[in-house]
């Protein structure tokens, strides 16, 4: 366990190969969720959430499960299950016992459950190996589902502070809600090929 | 229409300065900046210069054109997104390339976010991001960069820049000296403060930037905190992490970005405090992406990635109104 790992699995998943703005996964949630600033913030909290501990449970479910059986093949559905089902529990428990947290994340939870990119993170922490070969270990998952999950914050804050200054803008009729939303996006992965090629230690 | 009384909101005072004014200064002050580039780079960089600007200005009519609304081209924005575009430029890219980096640039960087006063980056900036990502042979191999004062014919000697020099040598062995490899090179920092050494035909003098920034900021329509934190900041973290800070300030595209596209008024924040987040913002990703980055220079992602930055700070750093008490929540 080498905490240098840990900084550039956070380099990595925050700027280099931000899931929205470089992996291009999840892009409903920040498309649709990005008009108000408020509700950046909580999808935001949400997807750190429940990237977090996708991460956490795909792990066992990988190493614990599948491999000692032999149904890696059943890797995809196996994994929306788990992560579906995790998250619908999580929900119900916090309603009962965490309600300000509830409150908090509300109608977020359920939206992202079977998000790509959700999906997209526990399928890389299995894919993603080391340059020695070995795969991410337990803390090195956890700890990626949790700076993906800050890298889609960041990603969709910005892009909720753009737009609500662009409900201001004289757009072209045709442009007007999504395509500059799209355009938007576009235009912001391309700053951030910026960080493409970054390597630090 | 001039005799009419007007009723209107406030701010009542007035000011003589308008767009137009602005802007034309503006592009009087990087005068300098394009000698520099003819002196150094011949008549080539002129010409990339006048292909950037004509095809900005064209682009802004067509659109307000079939856009119905007023052709404001005589304004000098467009005229400016295709200075700074063309100065930014290798000498020896083909033509065809600016042409279409400049409508990039105005159509998408620009007109299709509304117009002057409503985009969210830079124009000149997102057609040179577009460029690069498209033609990337064409804009950052050393096959386009151009030796200075070879060319004052159609085709100049190509050569490495300061910049990509350090970045290739740094590579191959790390416990290279800055100062020693560009001693090697036969680089001085008065070549690099004249702008006598390869690069974008416009970014390479640091002295003709500085003469135009420095009449912007007496006219007041540069905010000196920018340009001169921003500078400063890229000093300090280079020095501390143990690189050459003055080589660094003065190589590549840190002044024309840190003087005319960091402080572009519709790209940078508006408040002073925001100004300052803004200018520090830049320092860090410009350190960060030259020295760990996978580009020799950050100057160009760096003001990209802050412009996104730019409505957050905004919200943040509203300034009190005056006698306004802050109330306890209760």
């Amino acid at each position: 366990m080498d905490f240098s790992n840990l900084v550039i699995i956070a380099i990595s998943s925050i700027f280099i190969n931000n899931f929205v703005l470089a992996r291009f996964l999840g892009i409903c949630p920040f498309i649709g969720v990005s008009k108000k600033l408020d509700s950046a913030v909580g999808m935001g909290m949400a997807v750190i959430f429940v990237m977090t501990m996708a991460s956490m449970v795909t792990y066992f479910i990988q190493y614990y499960v599948l491999v000692p059986n032999d149904l890696q093949y059943l890797r995809t559905i196996a994994f929306i299950l788990v992560i579906a089902s995790l998250v619908q529990f999580i929900e119900m428990f916090m309603k009962k016992n965490m309600p300000p947290l509830y409150s908090a994340l509300g109608i977020f939870l359920p939206l992202i459950t079977t998000n790509c990119a959700v999906l997209g993170v526990a399928i890389l922490n299995i894919d993603t190996v080391w340059a020695d070969g070995r795969s991410y270990n337990f803390i090195e998952s956890t700890w990626n589902g949790f700076t993906a999950g800050i890298g889609f914050t960041i990603a969709l804050v910005l892009m909720a502070g753009i737009r609500e200054k662009l409900e201001l803008a004289d757009l072209p009729e045709s442009f007007k809600g999504l395509p500059i939303a799209f355009v938007t996006s576009a235009l912001i992965a391309m700053a951030f090929l910026g960080f493409s090629g970054m390597s630090i230690l | 229409m001039d005799k009419m009384l007007i009723v209107s909101a406030n701010p009542h005072i007035r000011d003589k300065s308008s767009i137009a004014k602005i802007m034309h200064t503006v592009n009087l002050s990087l005068l300098p900046a394009v000698f520099a580039a003819y002196w150094f780079f011949g008549v080539r960089a002129i010409f990339l210069i006048l292909v950037a600007v004509v095809s900005c200005v064209l682009t802004e009519a067509a659109i307000q054109k079939f856009r119905k609304i007023p052709v404001t081209v005589s304004d000098g924005s467009a005229i400016l997104t295709g200075l700074l575009l063309g100065l930014n430029m290798p000498g020896n890219v083909p033509w065809w390339i600016v042409m279409l980096g400049s409508f990039f640039a105005i159509a998408i960087g620009k007109q299709a976010f509304g117009g002057l006063g409503f985009n969210i980056f830079n124009p000149a900036l997102i057609g040179r991001a577009f460029m690069v990502a498209s033609w990337p042979v064409e804009m950052t191999s050393n096959a386009f960069w151009t030796q200075p004062k070879t060319g004052l014919s159609m085709e100049a000697v190509s050569s490495a820049t300061p910049l990509n020099m350090v970045k290739s040598a740094l590579g191959s062995d790390p416990s290279l000296k800055t100062v020693d490899i560009i001693r090697d090179a036969e680089i001085s920092y008065l070549d690099l403060f004249l702008g006598n050494v390869s690069g974008c035909v416009g970014e390479t003098s640091f002295l003709a930037l500085l003469i135009g920034v420095i009449i912007l900021i007496a006219f007041g329509y540069v905010n000196w905190r920018v340009p001169v934190i921003y500078v400063g900041s890229v000093f300090v973290l280079t020095w501390i992490a143990g690189y050459d800070p003055v080589f660094h300030i003065l190589a590549g595209g840190l002044a024309i970005g840190a003087f005319y596209m960091a402080t572009d008024m519709v790209t940078s924040p508006v408040s002073n405090k925001g100004n300052i987040i803004f200018a520090l913002g830049l320092g860090f990703l410009t350190f960060a992406i030259r020295i760990w980055g996978g580009y020799p220079e950050g100057v160009s992602y760096s003001i990209l990635l802050m412009n996104c930055t730019v409505p957050i700070i905004n919200k943040f750093t509203v300034p009190k109104k005056f006698g306004f008490v802050q109330t306890k929540k209760a």
